[in-house]
C-alpha cells in the first residue's frame, strides 16, 4: 500500500465533508490559540514586572532601620532610628562587594513655585544616588561634590513636578522653588521613569544634596534607609551578607540579637514578583491546556459519530480491497490531518489574539517560540491520540455488515 | 476449461446464541471462465451467504474453496482483502458508490488500494472502464447528477478497473425499474461476450434467462443446475420494449 494514496483518500474525505472537517477543527484551533494567548499574556506580565524591577536600580541592595522590640513588642518596621551616616561610610569603607553607596533622608514637603504648589517627597542623597537609581538626567545636570560639602541649595526634578509647578514643555532650569520656605534652585531635571511596579509615580520627586536635606530640613542624623549598589548581580547576596556583617558589628549586636536593620536585594523583589506572574502563567496556561483537551475530545467526538456514519463508505473500501490497515491509517490521517491545521490556524489566531489584547487592552505580552511549538505539538499529540480509537473501531468492521448498514 | 471458483462441500455455520444456523450446508459447484452464472433462491436459501464466502468476504466453516487456484481457506483477513483488491469486482443492489464523489474517482477507488499502479494508469484505466459502461461523458458527475442506472453502470465500471477474474453482481437489479434493468442486462451479456466471468445473485426469474446458467439455492443447497434454455438477448429485449412503448403511443 502505497502512503501517498492514502494520503489522497484522506484527502479527498475530508474535502468533500468541509464543514464537518472545519467545526471538528475548531475545537483545536480554539484550544491552540488561547494557549497561546494565555502564555503571552502570562509572560507579558512576567517581563513587565521584571522591567519595572530593574528601573529601581542597577544591583541595588536597600539597608533600612529595624523594628524596634522592646520588651517582646516590636514596632513597625523602620521604627528604629538607628541608621547613621556613619554606617554608610564604614559600609562603603569595608565592604567590597558594595560599589556605590550613598545615605537617603526623605520629607514630605509642600513645594511653592510663584503662584503653584504642589506636595512632594523629597530625598537628600549623593550624586552617586542617580547611578545607582538608573537615573538620568534629561535637562540640566546633578548636583556636585562642592554642593554636597557647601549644602548648597539646589535641587533636580522630576518630570511630574515640572508639569504640575511649571507646565508641561517649560524649561524650569535655573528656576527657585522653596521648600518648606527655604529657596532651591533647580539645577537639573530627570528623564521620565514612569510608574514602578508598584504603582507608585517614580517621576513625583525632588532630590536634593543629603547634607542640605539633613541639616537645613531635617536637623537630624538618622537616616531613612541607605542605598547601595552591588558590584555584579551575582555579588549582590555577597554584598547583602558583608553588610549585615558590618552593620552588626558597628550597632553591637551580640549573636543572641535579631538584626535592627533589614537589608533587601533587588533580586529578592524580583524573585516574588516573578514567583508571582509564574503562578499566574501557570493558571492561565492550565485553563487553556483544558480548551486544548476539550478540542481533542471533539476530535474524537465527531470522528466516533463519522464512522457510524461512514459505515457504509468503509463496508465499500473493505469490499474493494482496502486492508483494515488502509482504513486505520485513512482515519488517522484525517484526526493527524484536522488537528495539525487546526493548530496551525490556532498559532495564527493566538499571535493574532495577543496582538490584540496588547492593542487594545494596553496589556504586555510577549509570544514566546516556545509557548507556539509545545501548543502545536501538544495539538498534534492530541490528535493522534484521540483520533486512534475511532480509527481503530473503523478498521475493525465486518465488510459484510458494514455494506448493509442502513 | 479453466475453472475460476471451485468450491467443494462448503457449508457456513452460524451460532447466535443458543440458534445455529446451517446457512450452507455442503456445496459443490465449479464456475469457469467466461460463464455467466446466475444465483436464485428464495431468501432464507443461503444465496447470499455462498456470495459473501465466494466474494472472499467471508470465510466458509469448512469446505474447500480456490479461486482462480488460490486457497481461500488458508488466507489471513489483509489476504483476503487483497484478493478482493485484484481479482473480483462488487456490484450491489444498493449501488454502494461513494456520495459526494465524482464517477471517475468512485471508479478509481479500488486502483487506489492496489500499490502498483501509478497515477496516470489509475486515470486511465477508470476512463476506460467508464467509457465501457456508457458513461465517458459523464466522469465528473457526482451520484446525486446520475440516475440509478447511471450510478449502477457506475458501479459496474468499479467492478471492472481491476480487470477482476469474476464479477460478483448481488441483485444488480433490485433497485431499478425493468428498462433500466434490461440495460444492466445489456451490459453484461457485453462483458461476458468479451470473456468476463459474471456471477449474478437474482430473485427475479426473467433477469435469470439472460444468464447463460442458473443454479437454484434451498435451504443452504443447491437444488438445481442448469443450462438457461431459451436464453434472452437483452439488445433484442431492449428493442422489443422500445417496439411496444411506439405502439401503445
Amino acid at each position: 500500500m502505497i502512503i501517498s494514496n492514502l494520503l489522497k483518500i484522506a484527502y479527498r474525505s475530508l474535502s468533500k465533508n468541509k464543514l464537518r472537517t472545519f467545526l471538528t477543527m475548531l475545537g483545536i484551533i480554539i484550544g491552540v490559540a488561547s494557549v497561546i494567548a494565555m502564555l503571552a499574556i502570562g509572560e507579558g506580565s512576567k517581563q513587565n514586572i521584571t522591567a519595572s524591577i530593574s528601573s529601581l536600580g542597577t544591583n541595588s541592595v536597600m539597608i533600612m532601620p529595624g523594628a524596634i522590640s522592646q520588651g517582646g513588642v516590636h514596632l513597625e518596621a523602620g521604627s528604629s532610628q538607628n541608621l547613621k551616616k556613619e554606617d554608610a561610610d564604614i559600609i562603603a569603607q569595608r565592604c567590597e562587594d558594595v560599589k556605590f553607596i550613598s545615605p537617603v533622608v526623605q520629607r514630605g514637603s509642600q513645594i511653592i513655585a510663584s503662584s503653584q504648589n504642589w506636595h512632594t517627597m523629597v530625598y537628600g542623597v549623593y550624586n552617586i544616588y542617580f547611578q545607582i537609581r538608573n537615573m538620568t538626567i534629561e535637562n540640566g545636570s546633578g548636583f556636585s561634590e562642592s554642593d554636597e560639602r557647601s549644602a548648597a541649595k539646589v535641587c533636580v526634578v522630576g518630570q511630574t513636578i515640572v508639569k504640575n509647578l511649571f507646565g508641561e514643555g517649560n524649561n524650569p532650569i535655573g528656576e527657585l522653588i522653596r521648600i518648606n520656605r527655604i529657596p532651591f534652585k533647580i539645577i537639573g531635571v530627570l528623564e521620565k521613569k514612569g510608574q514602578s511596579a508598584f504603582g507608585t509615580d517614580q517621576d513625583d520627586v525632588i532630590l536634593a544634596p543629603f547634607s542640605t536635606v539633613q541639616k537645613r530640613m531635617l536637623s537630624t542624623t538618622n537616616l531613612s534607609m541607605i542605598i547601595a549598589s552591588a558590584q555584579s548581580e551575582e555579588l549582590m547576596d555577597d554584598a547583602r551578607n558583608e553588610i549585615t556583617q558590618v552593620l552588626r558589628e558597628r550597632h553591637k549586636l551580640m549573636a543572641s540579637q535579631e538584626d535592627d536593620f533589614t537589608v533587601r536585594t533587588q533580586s529578592d523583589l524580583s524573585n516574588i514578583f516573578g514567583s508571582v506572574s509564574k503562578v499566574l502563567t501557570i493558571l492561565l496556561a492550565s485553563i487553556a491546556s483544558i480548551s486544548l483537551l476539550v478540542g481533542g475530545i471533539g476530535i474524537m467526538n465527531i470522528m466516533l459519530v463519522s464512522v457510524i456514519e461512514r459505515t457504509r463508505e468503509i463496508g465499500i473500501r473493505l469490499a474493494v480491497g482496502a486492508t483494515s490497515q488502509d482504513v486505520l491509517i485513512q482515519f488517522m490521517i484525517e484526526a493527524i490531518f484536522i488537528s495539525f491545521l487546526g493548530g496551525l490556524i490556532g498559532v495564527f489566531i493566538g499571535v493574532i489574539a495577543s496582538g490584540l489584547v496588547a492593542q487594545f487592552g494596553g496589556w504586555p505580552i510577549s509570544i514566546s517560540v516556545s509557548s507556539v511549538l509545545l501548543s502545536f505539538f501538544f495539538s498534534a499529540v492530541i490528535g493522534v491520540f484521540f483520533g486512534w480509537y475511532p480509527a481503530r473501531k473503523a478498521a475493525n468492521l465486518n465488510p459484510i455488515e458494514a455494506l448493509r448498514y442502513e | 476449461m479453466e475453472t475460476h471458483i471451485s468450491v467443494k462441500n462448503l457449508t457456513k455455520v452460524y451460532t447466535m446464541g443458543d440458534n445455529v444456523v446451517n446457512a450452507l450446508g455442503g456445496v459443490s459447484v465449479e464456475i469457469n471462465k467466461g460463464d455467466f452464472v446466475a444465483i436464485m433462491g428464495a431468501s432464507g436459501s443461503g444465496k447470499s451467504t455462498f456470495m459473501n464466502i465466494i466474494g472472499c468476504l467471508d470465510l466458509p466453516t469448512s469446505g474447500e474453496y480456490f479461486l482462480d487456484g488460490v486457497n481461500v481457506e488458508t488466507l489471513n483477513k489483509d489476504q483476503l482483502a487483497g484478493l478482493r483488491n485484484k481479482k473480483i469486482g462488487f456490484v450491489f443492489q444498493s449501488f454502494n458508490i461513494l456520495a459526494r464523489t465524482s464517477a471517475i474517482e468512485n471508479v478509481e477507488l479500488p486502483l487506489l488500494y492496489d500499490g502498483s499502479v501509478n497515477n496516470k494508469d489509475r486515470r486511465e484505466r477508470a476512463f476506460e472502464a467508464l467509457k465501457s459502461v456508457g458513461l465517458a461523458d459523464r466522469i465528473d458527475s457526482m451520484p446525486n447528477q446520475l440516475s440509478g442506472g447511471q450510478q449502477q453502470r457506475v458501479a459496474i465500471a468499479r467492478a471492472l478497473v481491476n480487470n477482476p477474474v469474476v464479477i460478483m453482481a448481488d441483485e444488480p437489479t433490485g433497485n431499478l425499474d425493468t428498462r433500466t434493468s434490461y440495460e444492466i442486462m445489456e451490459i453484461f451479456q457485453k462483458l461476458n461476450e468479451k470473456g468476463s466471468t459474471i456471477v449474478m445473485v437474482t430473485h427475479e426469474t426473467d433477469i435469470a434467462q439472460f444468464a447463460l446458467s442458473n443454479i437454484l439455492f434451498k435451504d443452504g443447497k443447491i437444488i438445481s443446475n442448469i443450462k438457461v434454455a431459451n436464453r434472452k438477448n437483452a439488445t433484442e429485449e431492449f428493442k422489443k420494449m422500445e417496439e411496444l412503448k411506439t405502439e401503445t403511443i
